[in-house]
């Protein structure tokens, strides 16, 4: 069945159970990945999977929702009546509709699509891959974590009150996490990943450079004395910690009483007038872009941070209505609809006299820490009291020379870190979550065990 | 004729399936595979959430769907589909043959046809009509976060409840042929306080496997207790200093600690990695002698119990470490096809689209001789971790884990309540430092996601005292 047929059988079988109001979101993906070890395949992989949410509403207009992999007559037919049952649960103290917006033309680039390489392929390219990066180095032993995907879907969202939606696209993806050992040293391991609309796109030598170069350099490394240390945040770092703490515009976040931020938070003065960030989920160097959101809402490029003052939360349907404004296009679709921002973009503002634009993580000679990625942030964060303790692969750079940090953590506050941010470097980077420059904080715990 | 004498071109779940999958088993073979597997699953899911005072969310959700795993000498191919018909099992064995490059059909290996069925189903078909309904679990989970109402410094309260049951058929090329239906039942608290600049946070999870009245016979008052008090005991504290000292972690849930800092390099697949610093240390001590570890899937009604592992092979109790020497390694086929460690029942998936992998259930630090204040006296300068957040290790074998609930040790005492801190660590030189057990194990569930999807695990420990670990804070 293609979505059109779906949507009509929904639409006969909703009639047929006497429900008028519905909407349903789908995706239909085939995905095939490979992994080697040491020239060998280790596994292939293959899916292809659907998977169908379905919500109605009630003659009380409360919602019901049902997700389900089974999108044969029967199976959506079980879905609706088994959420239309979950419509007696429905939340009665914050109603759902329809976006406003999902009948709304999309403006939107034309969505890429590559066609498949096949598992040979990928197979062929994830060795070589393999072999070069462990040839890049004499001290790169294996590539323990690595592998190779491509994947193709679709996604539809459709409506009782005719919306209709749909997109397809394809997408790769390209891991290799390298393990280094040298005689009476501990191992060391670090990694890259890329992203393409196919395989053929994914600048595969950059990734073995960059996973080569990466680990080489912790192979020297040293432990850190614990104490506080002016910081610069690799773009990817930075990216990590902002969406980790994301909430703070997310107004379905406010509401359950869960941010940092409140209603009354647009205007607060967060960090230096010099930062940045905007939410675009359609940026050309988004893979990953969608044109809409669950709830058919149209993605787009919203400003979060103006000048260092939080200028939009994002929003879904309901959210949106409680604050009195329209949806932004961040929803998911769910029983009670999740809000997450798509692709942040940090960025130097044009108030930038205040930045100590000195600090230049490849050429300043003084003393600090670069935090290269931080990991564990499941763990580490506690997004609703703004306080994060997160282990880190980094490097210490002092008198001119820069060794790798064994193990240690970072930890502070986000609001002391956005106003303690001293540097915006002007290069921005594209990373796999958003695009970001360099960015320095002052004086930011580190704990090491030296 | 019985309908399940009926030869059938499609999976029907309750029914007789043996001439299908043996079709399609054979057909793997015939094109030259050395081994084929089927994991087959039907799933009826629910969860409810109630925040503050309404229940705002209720998530049905059902599907099915088939992993198909061939292997050829020691590749593996996994496919897997929604189409449980047998054009769609066939087409899904084929694209795993082809993706292996398998041509040469001629060296077949032999199957004999499935064995008599095992059939784990019998005592549980009733199940999803014994669960509490959405009504009562609504009802239940209003009157536990009416609970968590213990102030006004409580600012957010949420209840959540999901039921997973999970009907599974499993068939290979060995005359594996079994049948099981997993029931997996979870609740959690959460609260947040806030007081002026001051902020905490309180959550307790449980679990069961197997008990559809579980959740009935859940104490929500005792819980909502224990989550309020540890919100309140947080709510002022102070960031913990860093740096390296002695710690007391807590029991159960406190075993999170072994099953991050150890028990993932106990796995055969880092073995396969070459990821584990101990894959050459069997027999040879790896931990301080007073740690006995040991990973089963058999406890009654715990979170990581099964009747049978997802690769139809009934559970083992494992002693992985016996008083700090390694024993075993966790294992699943895969794991014995490549390192040579036999399986421990141990093949475990998220769901029909992973295939399985060497995956912890039950694991545990058995007790020792000591009381908890034995442990806490024995300390004049540390930290005591009551309740923790999660963790992960890394692949060089680094692990961190967050504290949720800190006190400060001083002069053998408990004293202030701390916040912040995270225990970081490398396995291999902290399990020598597990110096002290006590006598009071008890296990806690949680999930654990790796390789093969999300996985239902129970952690434990009694008391255990480390004598250093570096500890991450302000």
């Amino acid at each position: 069945m293609n979505s059109r047929e779906i949507t009509t059988q929904i639409s006969e079988a909703a009639n047929s159970l006497n429900l008028k109001k519905w909407d349903y979101g789908a995706s239909f993906s085939n995905d095939y990945s490979v992994q080697v070890d040491k020239g060998e395949a280790k596994q292939l992989k293959a899916s292809q999977k659907q998977i169908l949410t379905i919500r109605v509403w009630n003659k009380s207009n409360l919602v019901g929702i049902t997700t389900t992999s089974d999108i044969s007559e029967s199976g959506i037919k079980k879905a609706l009546k088994q959420a239309n049952i979950a419509s007696d649960f429905g939340n009665k103290n914050e109603s759902t509709e329809f976006s406003p917006l999902a009948k709304d033309s999309i403006k939107v680039k034309e969505v890429k699509k590559r066609s498949p390489v096949g598992i040979k392929k990928l197979l062929t390219l994830l060795r070589e891959a393999e072999v070069k990066l462990i040839e890049s180095h004499e001290s790169i032993k294996s590539v323990p974590y690595n592998g190779l995907s491509e994947s193709f879907f679709e996604r539809v969202y459709a409506n009782s009150d005719g919306a209709f939606r749909c997109y397809s696209k394809s997408q790769a993806a390209l891991y290799l996490y390298a393990r280094a050992e040298e005689k009476n040293n501990k191992p060391r391991s670090s990694g890259s990943v890329k992203l393409g609309y196919g395989v053929d796109d994914i600048d595969i030598e950059s990734c073995i450079r960059e996973a080569s170069n990466k680990t080489i350099s912790h192979l020297n490394y040293s432990s850190i004395k614990t104490d506080k240390y002016l910081i610069c945040f690799s773009p990817e770092s930075f990216l990590t910690i902002i969406n980790a703490f994301s909430s703070m515009f997310n107004a379905r976040s406010i509401i359950d009483g869960v941010s940092l931020s409140n209603k009354n938070s647009i205007g607060e003065k967060l960090s230096t007038e010099a930062l940045n960030i905007y939410d675009d989920g359609l940026h050309e160097k988004n893979i990953s872009s969608s044109p809409f959101d669950g709830e058919g809402t149209p993605t787009k490029r919203l400003c979060l941070i103006n000048r260092g003052r939080i200028e939009n939360f994002i929003h879904s349907e309901s959210t949106a209505r409680i604050f009195k404004t329209t949806p932004t296009g961040h929803a998911g679709l769910g029983s009670k609809v999740s809000v997450s921002p798509d692709w942040i973009v940090v960025e130097k503002s044009d108030e930038n006299f205040d930045l100590k634009t000195s600090l230049d993580h490849s050429a300043y000679k003084g003393e600090f820490v670069y935090i290269e990625e931080l990991n564990a942030i499941h763990a580490g964060v506690r997004a609703s009291q703004g306080s994060f303790s997160l282990p880190f692969d980094g490097l210490l750079y002092k008198n001119g020379k820069k060794i790798s940090i064994e193990s240690a953590t970072v930890a502070g506050d986000i609001k002391y870190l956005l106003k303690n941010i001293v540097n915006i470097e002007s290069n921005q980077k594209v990373t796999t979550s958003g695009i970001s420059p360099h960015i320095w904080v002052d004086e930011l715990s580190i704990t090491g065990d030296a | 004729m019985l309908s399940s004498q009926i030869k059938s071109n499609e999976i029907v779940f309750g029914s007789c399936n043996k001439d299908l999958l043996e079709e399609i088993i054979f057909y793997g073979i015939g094109l030259g595979a050395d081994f084929v597997e089927i994991f087959i699953e039907n799933t009826d899911n629910s969860s409810v959430l109630a925040e503050e005072d309404f229940i705002t969310s209720v998530s049905p959700s059902f599907g099915r769907g088939a992993g198909i795993r061939i292997f050829k000498e020691k590749k593996d191919g996994f496919v897997s589909t929604n189409d449980l018909t047998k054009h769609g099992l066939m087409r899904s064995v084929s694209q795993a043959i082809e993706m292996l490059d398998i041509t040469d059909n001629k060296k077949r290996e032999v199957f004999n046809g499935l064995n008599k069925h095992r059939d784990y189903c019998l005592s549980k078909k009733n199940w999803i009509d014994e669960v509490p309904s959405i009504h009562e679990i609504s009802e239940k989970l209003l009157v536990s976060t009416k609970s968590l109402k213990k102030n006004n410094k409580i600012i957010t309260r949420k209840g959540s409840y999901s039921r997973n049951l999970q009907e599974v058929i499993i068939a290979s090329s060995d005359g594996t042929y079994v049948s099981d239906i997993r029931l997996h039942q979870t609740v959690g608290l959460n609260v947040i306080a806030s007081d002026a600049q001051y902020r905490s946070s309180g959550s307790r999870r449980f679990g069961s496997s197997g008990m559809p009245n579980e959740f009935r016979l859940w104490d929500h008052e005792t819980a909502a207790n224990d989550v309020f008090e540890s919100s309140m005991n947080m709510l002022y504290a102070d960031y913990v200093d860093a740096g390296q000292m002695p710690v007391v972690l807590a029991n159960k849930f406190g075993g999170v600690i072994f099953h991050e800092a150890c028990g993932h390099l106990l796995e055969t697949t880092q073995i396969e990695r070459g990821t584990t610093p101990f894959e050459n240390k069997l027999n040879e001590k790896i931990a301080h002698e007073s740690v006995t570890a040991i990973d089963e899937g058999i406890s009654e009604g715990s979170f990581g119990s099964l009747s049978v592992d997802d690769e139809g092979m009934e559970p083992e109790k494992s002693v992985l470490i016996k008083d700090g020497i390694l024993k075993k390694f966790i294992s699943d086929r895969a794991g014995e096809l490549r390192t040579g460690h036999k399986r421990t029942g141990s093949g475990r998936r998220q769901n029909y689209s992973f295939a399985a992998a060497s995956r912890m259930r039950n694991t545990y630090i058995a007790k020792g001789d000591y009381s908890k204040e034995d442990l806490i006296n024995s300390i004049s300068d540390g930290l005591y971790c009551k309740s923790m957040g999660g963790g992960s290790v890394g692949a060089t074998g680094q692990f961190n884990f967050a504290v949720e609930e800190g006190y400060l040790i001083k002069n053998g005492k408990l004293t202030n309540p701390v916040k912040g801190a995270t225990l970081i660590g490398e396995a291999k030189e902290v399990m020598p430092k597990i110096s002290m057990c006590g006598n009071d194990l008890e296990l806690a569930p949680g999930f654990c996601g790796s390789i093969s999807g999300s996985v239902n695990v129970t952690v434990g420990q009694p008391h255990i005292k480390v004598d250093s670990i570096t500890v991450g804070g302000r």
